[in-house]
C-alpha cells in the first residue's frame, strides 16, 4: 500500500476497526466533532496525529471565546463584518455566537469556572489551553469515543461511487497501520503554517487540506493565509494579544509604530505608524509594552502564564525592558482559508465528508482577516458541533436494519507523498526547506506582488512535481513527514494561486501592485486541483453546487 | 512533536530532540515536575543556564510551568478572578482593569 517496509507492515500488524463517525485531529475542533456526534448516538473514533488535547496550537495557548451577550451581538457583528473587509456573512457571525453562547459553559462548568461573567481577560472567560483541552479530552474519552493517540493519518478511503468512507494511516510509537472504516468522516486537522515554529504549530502542515482535496473537495480563502505574527527574537511564543499596548522601535530607538492590530497582525499598514513588516525589512525590531498601566500589567500577568515565562526564563521584564522581535508565519492558522465550507453543517460537497475548525475556511464569520483568538476558539465549538451532527446524521441514514452497514469496496486515495509515481527519490527534508524558501520569508508572502508571487508559485510547481515523481518515506516516521511535505506544498501552491488571482489589497492580503480593495472583488475565490491547480470566483451568497469527486 | 521514546520500567529518553518545537507542553503534563523547556527554537548554546541542570533546580524551575498552570499535587487551576492572580503572584489592583473589551 505504501512503500515496500509499509506494505509488510500492513500485512501482519494493521489495527482495523469499524466506526460511525471518524474524526481526523485532536484540536478543539476535533473534540467538540466527536463529542457532538457521541451525543447523537453514533460509535465515534478519533485519531490525532499527537496524544489527543495536547498538541495543535489551542493546546499550547490560551483560549478566550467570542463571547457576546444576545443585546450586545448586533455591534460586535457590524464590527466583525467591518473588520472582516466585507466578506464576513451576518447570518454565520450570528449562528456561532449563539451555540457557542449555548455549548460553552458546559465545558467552563467541567473546568470549575462559574457561569462565564461580562468581563473579558480576567481569568472567566480566558482558561489556559491546557486545562481547557485535558477537559474537554476527559469529557469525550468517557462519553465512550474511542482515541487513537500518536496516529497520523495518511489518507482518505472512498467507495466505488467517491464517496469518503474512511481513512487510514500510522500508529506512530506501535510502528503499525491502522485502517478506519466509518460511514462519515469528519477533516480537523487544524490549518498550515508550513512550519514556521509559531506556538504549537508544527504539527499543522495542511494534511487535511491535501486529504480533502484528493477526493474532490475545494478550497476557499487560501489567500488569506499569510498572517504573520511577532515574537521575542529566537522564541515561538507568537502572543499576539498584547501588542496593542506595545511601542515598536527601530534599533536607533526610533519609535516605528505604537499599538498593533489583531485582525492583519504585523502586515499592519492600520497599525498606527507604518507597517511592521516593511519596518523590519529595513532593520532589527524592538518592542516594549509599555503603554499598558500598572493595573493592566497585573492583569496581562495573571491572563498569560505562557508568555510571561517565556519572559522570565529570557530574564526580560518586557514592561520596562525593549526585546528584539521575530517574524512568525501563522499561515491559516491564525489566517483565514481552508477547506470549503459548502453548508450550514461545514459539509465540503463531497459524500461522506465535513471539516471544521482551522482546517475549514473561516471566511463566513471573519472574511479576509483573522478571528484573532477569539472568533477562531468560537468557530472551533460551532463547526465542531455542526460537522460532529450532520456526520452522525450520515451514518445513521447508512445503517440498515439491525444496524449494519452495508459492505463496501473501499480504496485509497492517497497519492503525493504516499505513492510516488516513478522519478529520481526525493527527500522530503530538503523539499520541506525548499517550500519554506518560498512561504516563510515576509519578502515574498507578508508584502505581495505578481513580480515575487510568480517564480515562488514556479519553484513549488517544481517541488510538486519533484513530490509527485519521487518523495516517500523509508520508514515508518519517514512516510509521515514525506505525507506533511506534500501537504505543505500543495498548499503552499493554492495559497499563491489564490493570491494571484485577488489583485486586490483586502484585509491580511496586501498587495504592494494593487494597494487598495476593490469592490468589483468583493466575492471569495476558490481553488483545488492537484496536478494543475485551478482558481475561481464565487459570489458570497452562492448556494451549495454539488462538487463531483474529480478523480 | 515526537521527542520522547517510552522505555519500560523508566522514565520516558529524549530520542528526537530536534523534532521539539518549544510548545512546552511536555513540562505542562509531565507528573513528575522534571521537565525545563528552554524558551529557544534552536538548542541552547554550550554554557547557557539553560543546559544547566544543577541551577535550574536550585532556582526551583523544573516543571515551574506546570505548577503556574495549577497542575500537580496541592495545586488547583484558577477558577476565579481573585485565583487567578494569586496563581501569577501579582497583587490584584483596586479595580480590574479592561483588557479586551
Amino acid at each position: 500500500m505504501y512503500s515496500k517496509s509499509i506494505d509488510k507492515l500492513g500485512k501482519t500488524h494493521k489495527l482495523a476497526l469499524d466506526t460511525d463517525v471518524l474524526v481526523v485531529g485532536g484540536g478543539p475542533a476535533a473534540l467538540w466533532a466527536a463529542m457532538t456526534a457521541r451525543e447523537q448516538g453514533a460509535r465515534v473514533a478519533l485519531v490525532d496525529k499527537g496524544f489527543a488535547g495536547t498538541s495543535g496550537v489551542a493546546a499550547a495557548a490560551t483560549a478566550g471565546h467570542w463571547w457576546v451577550e444576545p443585546q450586545l451581538r448586533a455591534q460586535a457583528i457590524e464590527a466583525c463584518f467591518a473588520g472582516g473587509g466585507q466578506l464576513g456573512q451576518r447570518s454565520w457571525m450570528a449562528r456561532v455566537l449563539e451555540l457557542t453562547w449555548q455549548r460553552w459553559p458546559r465545558l467552563a462548568a467541567d473546568i470549575g469556572h462559574p457561569n462565564p461573567s461580562v468581563h473579558r481577560g480576567q481569568g472567566y472567560r480566558t482558561v489556559e489551553g491546557p486545562v481547557y483541552l485535558r477537559a474537554l479530552r476527559r469529557r469525550v474519552a468517557h462519553s465512550g469515543v474511542r482515541i487513537l493517540d500518536h496516529a497520523p493519518a495518511l489518507e482518505l478511503l472512498v467507495d466505488s461511487d467517491g464517496a469518503v468512507a474512511g481513512a487510514a494511516g500510522l500508529r506512530r510509537q506501535q510502528c503499525r497501520t491502522w485502517e478506519i472504516e466509518a460511514g462519515a468522516v469528519v477533516i480537523a486537522t487544524g490549518g498550515c503554517a508550513w512550519r514556521s515554529a509559531s506556538l504549537g504549530s508544527n504539527v499543522n502542515t495542511g494534511d487535511g487540506h491535501l486529504m480533502g482535496a484528493e477526493v474532490g473537495a475545494h478550497l476557499s480563502g487560501l489567500e488569506f493565509s499569510n498572517y504573520y505574527g511577532v515574537v521575542p527574537a529566537g522564541t515561538t511564543m507568537d502572543k499576539n494579544g498584547l501588542y496593542p499596548w506595545a511601542t515598536f522601535s527601530s534599533l536607533d530607538d526610533d519609535v516605528i509604530a505604537t499599538g498593533w492590530d489583531p485582525l492583519v497582525g504585523a502586515i499592519g499598514p492600520d497599525v498606527f505608524g507604518a507597517s511592521l513588516i516593511r519596518a523590519g525589512q529595513r532593520g532589527p525590531l524592538f518592542a516594549i509594552l509599555d503603554r499598558a498601566t500598572e493595573a493592566q500589567r497585573a492583569a496581562m500577568r495573571a491572563a498569560m502564564p505562557n508568555y510571561f515565562m517565556v519572559f522570565d526564563r529570557l530574564g526580560i521584564d518586557p514592561f520596562r525592558e525593549r526585546f528584539e522581535l521575530g517574524f512568525v508565519l501563522e499561515g491559516t492558522v491564525r489566517g483565514t482559508g481552508g477547506l470549503a465550507v459548502m453548508d450550514e453543517y461545514c459539509w465540503t460537497g463531497v459524500a461522506g465528508l465535513w471539516v471544521a475548525g482551522d482546517a475549514a475556511s473561516r471566511e463566513r464569520i471573519v472574511g479576509a482577516a483573522s478571528g484573532a483568538g477569539a472568533a477562531n476558539a468560537a468557530w472551533t465549538i460551532s463547526s465542531g458541533t455542526w460537522a460532529g451532527a450532520a456526520a452522525a446524521e450520515h451514518a445513521a441514514g447508512l445503517r440498515r436494519e439491525g444496524d449494519r452497514r452495508p459492505r463496501r469496496r473501499l480504496r485509497p486515495a492517497g497519492r503525493t507523498g504516499l505513492r510516488p509515481h516513478g522519478g529520481s527519490p526525493a527527500l522530503w527534508r530538503e523539499l520541506s526547506l525548499a517550500t519554506q524558501e518560498e512561504l516563510l520569508p515576509t519578502a515574498k508572502n507578508g508584502l505581495r506582488h505578481e513580480r515575487s508571487m510568480a517564480p515562488a508559485a514556479a519553484q513549488l510547481e517544481r517541488l510538486w512535481q519533484a513530490a509527485a515523481a519521487g518523495l516517500r518515506g523509508r520508514d515508518a516516521r519517514e512516510v509521515v513527514w514525506a505525507r506533511e511535505t506534500a501537504a505543505m506544498i500543495a498548499t503552499g501552491r493554492w495559497a499563491y494561486a489564490s493570491a494571484r488571482a485577488r489583485t486586490e489589497t483586502r484585509g491580511m492580503h496586501v498587495r504592494d501592485d494593487f494597494p487598495q480593495p476593490d469592490p468589483e472583488q468583493r466575492d471569495r475565490v476558490e481553488s483545488g486541483g492537484l496536478d494543475s491547480i485551478w482558481t475561481r470566483r464565487v459570489a458570497l451568497d452562492a448556494t451549495a453546487e454539488a462538487v463531483a469527486v474529480a478523480r | 512533536m515526537d521527542v520522547f521514546d517510552l522505555v519500560e520500567d523508566g522514565p520516558p529518553t529524549i530520542a528526537r530532540q530536534d523534532m521539539c518545537q518549544t510548545c512546552f507542553m511536555c513540562e505542562a503534563h509531565c507528573p513528575a515536575d522534571a521537565l525545563y523547556v528552554a524558551p529557544l527554537r534552536e538548542p541552547a548554546p554550550q554554557g547557557s543556564r539553560h543546559l544547566d541542570l544543577a541551577a535550574l533546580a536550585a532556582d526551583g524551575v523544573l516543571g515551574s510551568y506546570r505548577a503556574r498552570l495549577g497542575w500537580g499535587p496541592g495545586r488547583r487551576p484558577p477558577r476565579t478572578t481573585a485565583e487567578a492572580y494569586e496563581l501569577a503572584g501579582v497583587e490584584p489592583p483596586a479595580e480590574l482593569p479592561s483588557l479586551w473589551d
